[in-house]
């Protein structure tokens, strides 16, 4: 069977091409990670070894960080799919006006991420002159201080509003295709709306999920944007995750190398996320060799 | 089949409220592009006011616009056809003749987008400016399409596993060669999933901030970077900043109604009976 | 040829044209490229700086971020090198760092004409290594107190010019009104180095603190800092608004120009934006004073100017000086006074405009501003003996982070996730990592 050796040619420039782009700047942040090399202090450059790795390790800050990187990553991932496959579902329905709400819905997808956190941190999330806060005071409730007291829970509301756009954007159309007739089978047969939807629907939809839920995780797993704007990784630690201290350490102390560690090991966290995340997700590769 | 309305009425509020609660943050800050600043800010939020147009034309007269949103669109479309030029061929392959070393590749694929930008800022920054890179938009288009490219083969890769291989035997049979076959069967077939996948892509590149503040200056800033300079400066600016971001996203929120309903219409996993 | 051979073929040609058009990009004829801040002056000075473009023919391009990001694409750029920028807007503390780099052109030689005896000392002087002049500044501010009269009088009370804190506690826990949505006193809660920390920094030093003793050691465990923070804690969760924690200078100025706070003690920048009734509903009834202060005079109010510098590795330097020249000059701000008004004229750094009479005339708080700025010695900070100088920040490289740092731990303690003790104790020990990384602890 000579297929097999054509592909090769076919392959090869994308994965080329993705190996010089990516190993080059990765090859440099290795070795960075290994220096001690500070921007503001280049002629201090020299050999570190594993000492960067060490600073990071023994630090407390690594450690929650990675914690809230994990808690941040789930409870987006749970967030989107809950809604994105009921949003899905119920934009599948008949009703007047059907296509007007499935564009409002996607809308949020579009938007830059600073801009969106910026606007519900302060037109809608403000405990002073924010929309929420009205809306609670006038119904007598006082108002909740969301970045304050739930950081991580406001920051995974921001993303969870931008990101479920894109779950509704691939699971639609994948539940467009569902076959009319086996939803007709069963309606006949008695299936109410749930039933419906628990043994027909959602089991066509699990494999888009399955993508769903592996290009969310890379996005999520490096979310920056959103925490630089609205909380500045605070109060304390809690809302500070991995993206975030390697920012604050190479920005802010231009301590290269430390970052470069920090990248390495985001690298090493993300890998270990998507081994389990291909276990739970597995049917999506499950006919490859 | 009954469809009383009082079956319809459920679906109609309910998708009603969840398109608008949805919409309403992007509704508020369009509202508030025509604000004062000092009315932006009010308390209780102002949903009555007299409209300005004084926040669009200080926007406008700040900063060229024009330049900003072509250099946006040329990067994005620039970006998403390179990584299809590159991802078309590889899903193509790992779709249809997969091998031991597939999962693997793909797995490795992902885990290149796992290295936060702002980790790899220096190397990248050296590397630009070593070549000449810093402050085009060829440079920009670079590291954006290998920034996509990861998202764009997997979603290829899954949108191409959906097409029945029997289709491609039999255009096999016929005598088509690989080319022809990919040209000619494979894509019109899949079309739909890759204009979704361009879809995103383009999305992604349009939205993306960090690379394009950090890599250009004026030359080649998209309109990000025209965004990020209403950002927190000092003093009263939502007002101003809704605008900027109004304008901002305009074009890609245009561009993506018009044709997600071209993809709603076509889309399929599996359709391809 | 089949069509694989075309598409290559294509694809080589087209990547031959990218190449060559990547070649032909270069700078021609006199450009200077300028990185600044989105501050309301510097957007008055891109609009203005079309006349210098008319008058001398150079084009200017412009790169306005906010100040984070400016601050962080400038490093990039000059630290590795890259002479991306002929222009730089950087403050009192990138340059003596900077300089001290080697980094900078010197700019001392901007003729008779630019009066550099005009220029308050102080500025000059945060603004200078080695007896050099580094940065020409373009801006100045210090703080102070902003307090609304009104409030004050329904409730009795003066303000007097030189308040002390436990002066502003009283009038706070006496004019606070959440039922009204007003509050005694707003001040900076969002975690930053430039933010929260900024302000920090004068209630410690002013309560007889310091970051540092003289071997470099943090202070951030001693009396003074717990005293502080439990000082600033305890007042902003008794009388500040709800959401301090998000709560920046813009945030707050929002708040106060809307009227919900009763106090605030922050730059003297927003006095202008303040008083204007086209910016703010309390413009009638806002008042001034110093800022507060505590135990001790020192770093009461803190000192900051922005000005524009030239990197090294510019290949324009006469070109550049020339830009300087025209916006940082004397004459700069009667063309704003004329052209504008002298509401918006940059504050801080001339003694000229304050000694212009339109100007007294048209900002009624420019003595207080004035004083404050001279007020301040950002080389004698503290009461105590100090290694480092500035008042709100330490001219360390290191201090941006351990600034991030104590920043996040203390707005911990604000929303009461932490007590001020276990805050500042967490700082303290990440403080020490790094000034032990950064080799000035053994």
């Amino acid at each position: 069977m000579t297929r097999g050796v054509r592909t090769k040619p076919l392959l090869a420039p994308s994965v080329a091409a993705l190996f010089v782009w990516m190993i080059v700047p990765l090859a440099m942040t290795l070795w960075f990670s290994a220096e001690h090399y500070n921007l503001l202090a280049p002629a201090k450059r020299s050999f570190a070894g594993l000492d960067n790795y060490r600073y990071l390790l023994t630090g407390r800050a690594l450690w929650v960080a990675m914690g809230n990187t994990l808690l941040l990553v789930g409870l987006v991932l749970a967030a989107t799919l809950v809604f994105g496959t009921l949003f899905t579902v119920l934009l599948d329905r008949e009703f007047p006006g059907r296509n007007v709400c499935r564009l409002l819905v996607i809308a949020p997808f579009f938007m830059m991420p600073t801009v969106s956190a910026l606007i519900w941190k302060n037109m809608l999330m403000n405990p002073v002159f924010g929309i929420f806060a009205w809306i609670t005071r006038s119904a007598g409730l006082g108002t909740v201080d969301f970045f304050a007291h739930m950081p991580l829970v406001a920051i995974v509301v921001i993303v969870s509003w931008e990101w479920t756009p894109f779950a509704v954007l691939i699971l639609l159309p994948a539940l467009q295709s569902l076959n009319k007739e086996l939803k007709e089978a069963a309606r006949l047969d008695g299936a109410g709306a749930v039933a419906l939807f628990w043994h027909v629907e959602l089991p066509h939809l699990l494999r888009p999920m399955a993508v769903v839920a592996m290009i969310e995780t890379i996005f999520f797993l490096s979310l920056f944007a959103e925490i630089y704007v609205t909380t500045g990784g605070g109060p304390g630690l809690a809302s500070t995750n991995l993206a975030y201290l390697i920012f604050r350490d190479a920005l802010f102390d231009w301590d290269v190398g430390r970052a470069s560690a920090g990248g390495m090991l985001a690298i090493v966290l993300a890998n270990i996320v998507a081994f389990f995340l291909v276990r739970v997700v597995g049917r999506s590769l499950e006919d490859l060799p | 089949m009954k469809t009383t309305w009082r079956s319809r009425l459920m679906p109609t509020l309910a998708g009603w409220t969840v398109a608008l609660a949805m919409f309403f943050p992007i509704f508020w800050m369009f509202l508030t592009g025509f604000k004062t600043e000092i009315t932006a800010v009010a308390t209780p939020p102002a949903a009555i006011f007299r409209p300005t147009l004084e926040n669009y034309s200080a926007v406008l007269q700040r900063a060229d616009y024009v330049q900003f949103a072509i250099n946006s669109v040329v990067v994005a479309l620039g970006s998403t056809l390179v990584a299809l030029m590159l991802a078309v061929p590889a899903a193509y392959s790992m779709a249809f003749f997969p091998t031991r070393r597939t999962r693997d590749i793909l797995l490795w694929m992902l885990s290149t987008k796992m290295l936060p930008a702002v980790g790899v800022l220096v190397p990248i920054y050296l590397l630009w400016r070593n070549f000449g890179l810093l402050d085009t938009r060829v440079g920009l288009v670079l590291i954006d399409s290998i920034s996509v490219l990861p998202i764009v083969v997997w979603m290829l890769f899954s949108f191409f596993r959906e097409v029945p291989s029997q289709i491609l035997e039999a255009s096999r049979m016929d005598g088509a060669t690989q080319g022809q076959e990919l040209m000619h069967v494979l894509l019109p077939l899949s079309m739909p999933g890759i204009a979704a996948t361009a879809l995103l892509s383009i999305i992604l590149c349009w939205n993306e901030a960090f690379w394009s503040l950090n890599l250009t200056t004026v030359k080649a800033a998209t309109l990000t970077a025209f965004t990020a300079s209403f950002s927190n400066p000092e003093g009263l600016f939502w007002a101003k900043l809704s605008a900027a971001s109004t304008l901002a996203i305009a074009p890609i929120l245009v561009f993506g109604w018009i044709s997600q309903r071209q993809l709603v219409r076509g889309l399929s996993f599996g359709a391809v009976k | 040829m089949n069509r694989k051979g075309i598409f290559e073929t294509v694809g080589a040609v087209a990547c031959a044209a990218l190449i060559l058009w990547v070649a032909l990009q270069h700078q021609s004829g006199e450009e200077l490229t300028i990185g600044t801040v989105n501050n309301a002056d510097m957007v008055l000075m891109q609009r203005l700086s079309r006349e210098f473009e008319k008058s001398t023919g150079i084009k200017l391009n412009w790169v306005v971020l906010g100040e984070s990001i400016l601050r962080q694409r400038l490093t990039v750029d000059i630290a590795t090198g890259g002479n991306t920028f002929d222009v730089i807007t950087i403050g009192s503390y990138e340059t003596p760092l900077w300089a001290a780099r080697g980094w900078l052109v010197p700019v001392d030689d901007l003729g008779a004409d630019y009066q550099y005896d005009d220029i308050f000392e102080i500025i000059r002087q945060g603004l200078s290594h080695g007896g050099k002049l580094y940065a020409a500044p373009f801006y100045g501010e210090s703080s102070f107190t902003y307090y609304r009269k009104d409030l004050f009088e329904r409730a009795g009370l003066t303000m007097p010019e030189q308040p002390t804190y436990q002066q502003i506690r009283t009038f706070a826990a006496r004019i606070h009104d959440p039922a009204h949505n007003v509050y005694g006193v707003c001040l900076r809660g969002e975690p930053g180095w430039g933010q929260n920390v900024a302000y920090l920094s004068t209630l410690v030093h002013t309560f007889g603190g310091r970051w540092f003793d003289m071997e470099w050691k943090p202070q951030l465990t001693s009396a003074p800092w717990i005293e502080a923070v439990s000082f600033y804690v305890d007042m902003l969760r008794s009388y500040g608004p709800p959401g301090s924690v998000t709560d920046g200078y813009n945030e707050d100025r929002a708040l106060f120009s809307n009227g919900n706070c009763g106090m605030w003690v922050d730059s003297t920048a927003a006095a202008g934006y303040l008083l204007d009734p086209s910016q703010s509903r309390v413009a009638t009834t806002t008042g001034f004073a110093k800022a507060p202060i505590g135990k001790v005079r020192n770093g009461a109010a803190w000192v900051w100017s922005w000005a524009l510098a030239i990197p090294t590795s510019c290949r324009k330097v006469e070109r550049a000086k020339q830009f300087l020249q025209w916006a940082t000059g004397r004459q700069y701000a009667a063309t704003v006074g004329a052209r504008y008004g002298w509401l918006l004229v940059p504050p801080g750094t001339r003694k000229s405009t304050y000694a212009n009479p339109a100007y007294q005339r048209a900002a009624p708080f420019a003595r207080l501003v004035r004083d404050a700025i001279l007020g301040a010695d950002i080389a004698r900070p503290s009461a105590l003996a100090v290694p480092y100088v500035g008042i709100q920040y330490v001219g360390i490289p290191e201090f941006q982070a351990i600034g991030a740092n104590v920043g996040q731990e203390v707005s911990a303690a604000l929303t009461g996730g932490a007590t001020v003790e276990q805050a500042l104790a967490l700082a303290q020990a990440e403080a020490e990592r790094e000034m032990r990384r950064g080799g000035y602890l053994k």
